[in-house]
């Protein structure tokens, strides 16, 4: 994601010294927006169609030092962003396109902001691109599981971050006025590679050749015009004459081709209630307590209330229905630790509750949601959230004891986790106790919620052993004791309730003694046991490549050329090939 | 390399353009889309011959000739000043180094950038002024419109000859869309705001010409400095002839304020409106507008790609050479002045190498308040008491740190409500402007003028302002 030089007139990078680290001032991030309130964007819900116009801020960005020129980004721009896309799939079932455009004449987005990014840690730097990355992931999600067909409108300059918001949607449409142009200039102006997925969604989305994307993605002037259409960068070109009027047409006629009724009612997403403390963060269905001595924190997921819901009693409770309310707390929880918690680096996750409500509450909405729009969301919502684990750089210790309810898809926790421990005995503080944990596997666990790879978790598990799915799918339904899981291949390790407390510790204690970066690297490599999809490829570049070129000197360091961008300085490079 | 003008080529030129045969074939092929655009976006008043100069070498002594021409008959083409074999670049980190002939790779694409942003201001204002020639107020004023219109199309001749002849297939399709843009086109504007405006009368012209053109004239000067050899000597040609456009705005504000003057002691009144004349007060609206659109032509206060250029040796400072510093600027500080929410100015120190655009816009700024004193004096002469102001340059701008501002002329920061209240105090208004153009009458007559101005103390070339410049059909 990058900024582009724009004109003469303009500079896309602003005052601020990017000479040296700015202090980090600690601020706590919050996800919670509305569209009422945001900043940087403009909602608008036309029929079938939504129009989604950036119109940044220039002095709103998230921390002091930058400003937000050009519609340049940061983290709190993408974050109205996401609340965007996830209010037009529960509030507007009704919307079957989305038009992505600019409130601005001339400049549809200039890209991530380069003195935010010069500035920040580097940790900040890479939640934030793999947040941005989520939220355009989103956009083709919504297009092929929602019928919502994201179309982008570019009605000016668009660089770096800004054509790779134009790459995530179905089609671009670029403003034909002769000046207007699409870009990728990471490469020669920064350094970097663009890290939103843009080099992978040039040549495996759009099929753009690969010499063509290379003379593309060398340039720091964008490419414009009837190129642009031959290289198939764009899809067409609008006169800026009647371009509203040219890209509502085109969003009618993607709108009419979605199957979901348009009468469909959505439902409000209501405020989050949270509570937090030092301690840890508080959900209604949710809960997660931090041990800052041993960088752990332990997230413990309540699964629904006895008793099947009826499809009616979904609807009705909407946000406030278990499967949905869970899923945005966890969706919420994961983002906050993430942003917020760098040194948390361990999650230990554990559910509360009763199997078979777990089994029953899923048999409903998964039967439903064929047809069931809201079903449909919640499932494919509760598949992103699971996804967001996948790719999160903490290490993931799932706990099943008694009383515990991996079951279906909640089972999916413990399946996404680097490791997964049973308790084989009562629980810790009650011996005479008869509960013992145990597991069940549904539907759920066979491809309804897959992993980035496009395959299930228990598939990337078990990867090319078809007997042994087989023999899974045999035990379909039923609760499986702590030996069976442990026979079966789904924990690690099943100890007794005599080495339970110990076992547990030293697993905690072990990962909080390795690296960080070792670890996330290490976990990235087994976590994706499987086929390759853009997807896993943009994750994975932007972990091995991206992330290495932002802290190599060529880039980052005092003569790096990103730091030097817009210090009038040129970047002096190390000429070694590495 | 001669320094004399081929004439009798097809496009003249003094770049030996016969002994490229590729670069010929492509100009000659863009050279009827030229007159096409010409034809279609050109001036719309038709003349059978209007007394012009032509370029007949670029030496320092006698470059021009005069003639009648028929403007469709003009010899466009290229010229470049004389080159200094020995010319070293001034600054930045080649600095030292021998100026290139060549485009360098790492910066075609900035070069390309800055070339094609120049080359769409030249053709923009002859598609401003468009309708000007048809409410002339004499023929002399016709003739300078002329030739203020055809020199601009030969910048855009010298921009596309860069184009061409440095920057292979690209260039040549930057070198057609500068055709295809035109000013104030809803589907292809001009890729500066102010150039999409039109000069909707002659006052606007003599402003347009005093301080946009001006804008223009330290824009070439900055190039006229980079380390790209062709762009340097292209500039320095360009200056010559932009000369001449600033002294028709100068002279041309001169004479109305000069008639405004002689009106206001005729009838001891500054209401001169009903007597033909335009007041001063407009006059001050116009100065208004037309500087602070110009200021905004500088861009923003703080450049990153003005630094980028300045180190990469592309764009220079103004009169660089003449300059006592290291012409680096990496360790110099510079001081910025930006408005605070609560209404006040702080100073902000800055990186020198930032505040590029700035530099640049206070020389500007100094030469602007030449021509005020100018017009000063001529009140003074008549014994008036009003003097003519610049505002503040935080005053109505569109681009930099004051774009979100409300400031007043004399650079208070108002809020929005306070600022809507005076704009009419400040800005020609609607009723100023109709008012104005009311005034436009075309004056064909030899030796006439129009009420609202007075005629020029000198003719062009020695010849007095009764001359026949123009020969209308």
């Amino acid at each position: 994601m990058a900024i582009a030089v724009q004109r003469e007139s303009d500079d896309a990078a602003e005052a601020g010294s990017a000479d040296g680290q700015q202090a980090e001032v600690p601020i706590e991030v919050s996800f919670d927006r509305h569209p009422d309130s945001y900043r940087h964007w403009r909602l608008r819900v036309d029929g079938p169609v939504a129009w989604l116009a950036m119109d940044v801020d220039e002095q709103g960005g998230l921390r002091p030092g930058y400003e937000l020129k050009l519609n340049s980004y940061d983290l709190g721009v993408d974050i109205e962003l996401y609340d965007a896309t996830q209010r037009l799939r529960f509030e507007h079932p009704e919307v079957r396109a989305v038009v992505v455009t600019s409130a601005k004449d001339g400049v549809f987005c200039a890209g991530a902001n380069i003195r935010m990014l010069a500035a920040a840690a580097h940790e900040w730097k890479v939640n934030f691109c793999k947040f941005t990355n989520e939220t355009r992931n989103g956009f083709e999600d919504a297009t092929a599981h929602s019928g919502q067909t994201y179309l982008a409108a570019v009605n000016g300059t668009c660089a770096g971050g800004g054509y790779e918001i134009a790459l995530a949607c179905e089609e671009i449409l670029l403003i034909d006025d002769n000046s207007s142009t699409v870009g990728l200039p990471e490469v020669p102006l920064l350094g970097v590679l663009p890290g939103t997925g843009g080099l992978t969604r040039v040549v495996d989305k759009r099929r753009v050749r690969k010499d063509r994307a290379d003379v593309f993605a060398t340039r720091p002037d964008g490419v414009k015009g009837k190129t642009a259409v031959d290289w198939n960068l764009v899809d067409g070109l609008v006169p800026r004459r009647g371009f509203t009027e040219a890209v509502a047409r085109r969003a009618n006629e993607l709108a009419a081709r979605g199957e979901r009724s348009t009468a469909v009612r959505g439902i409000e997403l209501t405020p989050l209630h949270r509570e937090v403390t030092a301690q840890g963060t508080e959900y209604e269905h949710v809960s997660a307590r931090y041990d800052r001595q041993t960088g752990t924190v332990e997230i413990t997921v309540r699964g629904p209330a006895p008793g099947a819901p009826s499809l009616a009693e979904i609807h009705e409770a909407g946000p406030r229905g278990w499967l949905l309310a869970m899923t945005r707390e966890l969706d919420d929880l994961i983002l906050r630790l993430r942003t917020n918690e760098a040194s948390l680096g361990t999650w230990v996750l554990r559910t509360e509750g009763d199997i078979a409500a777990v089994l029953d509450y899923e048999r409903v909405v998964l039967g439903a949601a064929a047809n069931d729009w809201l079903c449909n969301e919640i499932v494919h919502y509760y598949k992103r959230t699971l996804k967001r684990l996948d790719v999160t750089s903490r290490s993931l210790v799932a706990l099943l004891e008694p009383g515990s309810c991996f079951a279906g898809l909640l089972f999916e926790l413990a399946l996404a986790s680097d490791r997964q421990y049973i308790l084989d005995g009562p629980p810790i503080d009650d011996e005479e106790s008869e509960l013992r944990a145990s597991v069940a596997l549904s539907e759920a666990n066979f491809g309804v919620f897959p992993m980035g790879s496009g395959i299930s978790r228990l598939e990337s598990r078990f990867y090319g052993s078809t007997e042994h799915l087989d023999w899974l799918r045999g035990e379909l339904g039923r609760e499986l004791e702590p030996a069976e899981v442990a026979e079966l291949g789904l924990v690690t390790d099943a100890p007794d309730d005599i080495d339970w407390e110990d076992e547990v510790r030293l697993v905690i204690e072990g990962r909080a003694a390795l690296s960080p970066d070792a670890l996330t690297g290490m976990e990235a490599n087994h976590r994706f046991v499987g086929p390759e999809t853009m997807e896993t490829k943009i994750f994975g570049r932007l972990s091995a490549w991206q992330n290495w070129i932002f802290t190599r000197p060529n880039a980052a360091g005092g003569d790096g050329a990103l730091r030097r961008y817009g210090t009038g300085q040129k970047a002096v490079f190390d000429r070694k090939r590495v | 390399m001669p320094d004399k003008i081929d004439y009798d080529a097809k496009i003249p030129n003094n770049v030996d353009l016969s002994s490229d045969r590729r670069l010929q074939r492509a100009l000659e092929g863009w050279q009827p889309k030229f007159m096409h655009w010409w034809g279609e976006m050109g001036p719309t008043l038709e003349t059978h011959g209007v007394y012009l100069r032509t370029a007949v070498s670029v030496g320092r002594e006698g470059w021009a000739h005069f003639d009648h021409v028929v403007p469709d008959q003009y010899r466009w083409g290229v010229f470049l000043a004389e080159r200094d074999p020995d010319r070293r670049i001034a600054f930045g980190e080649h600095q030292g180094e021998p100026a290139w002939q060549q485009v360098p790779a790492e910066y075609r694409a900035d070069l390309q950038r800055l070339i094609v942003i120049q080359g769409d201001t030249e053709p923009a204002s002859v598609e401003q002024q468009k309708l000007l020639g048809l409410t002339a107020p004499s023929l002399y004023d016709l003739r300078n419109l002329f030739q203020v219109n055809v020199e601009e199309g030969r910048h855009l001749w010298a921009m596309v000859y860069l184009l061409h002849a440095y920057f292979g297939k690209e260039g040549r399709t930057e070198a057609e869309a500068l055709l295809y843009r035109n000013s104030g086109s809803p589907d292809a504007p001009r890729i500066l705001g102010a150039f999409n405006e039109e000069t909707a009368d002659w006052l606007a012209f003599y402003m347009f010409t005093y301080f946009t053109d001006r804008d223009g004239k330290y824009q070439l000067g900055t190039l006229k400095e980079s380390g790209f050899d062709p762009l340097s000597r292209t500039c320095e040609f360009m200056l010559k002839e932009e000369a001449h456009h600033m002294f028709v705005g100068t002279t041309g504000v001169d004479r109305v304020v000069q008639r405004s003057a002689e009106l206001i002691r005729e009838f001891d009144t500054l209401d001169i409106g009903p007597r033909g004349g335009i007041p001063l007060q407009i006059i001050q609206k116009y100065i208004n507008f037309h500087y602070t659109v110009s200021l905004d032509l500088f861009g923003s206060e703080t450049s990153t790609n003005g630094a980028n250029y300045y180190t990469a040796g592309l764009k220079g400072r103004w009169q660089e050479t003449r300059r006592k510093d290291d012409h680096q600027l990496t360790n110099d500080v510079g001081i910025l002045e930006r408005p605070r929410a609560d209404g006040t100015w702080e100073t902000e120190e800055m990186q020198a190498i930032l505040l590029l655009n700035l530099d640049l816009r206070a020389e500007y700024m100094a030469d602007c308040q030449t021509g005020i004193k100018r017009w000063n004096r001529i009140l003074e002469k008549h014994e008036i008491d009003f003097q003519f102001k610049l505002p503040h340059p935080g005053f109505n701008r569109d681009v930099g740190i004051n774009a979100s501002q409300h400031i007043t002329p004399e650079g208070t920061i108002v809020d929005e409500a306070t600022w809507q209240q005076g704009k009419h105090n400040w800005l020609p208004t609607t009723e100023d402007l109709t008012f104005v153009r009311s005034l436009m009458q075309p004056v064909y007559e030899r030796g006439k003028i129009a009420s609202w101005v007075a005629p020029p103390t000198n003719g062009i070339n020695g010849k007095p302002f009764d001359y026949d410049y123009v020969h209308l059909p």
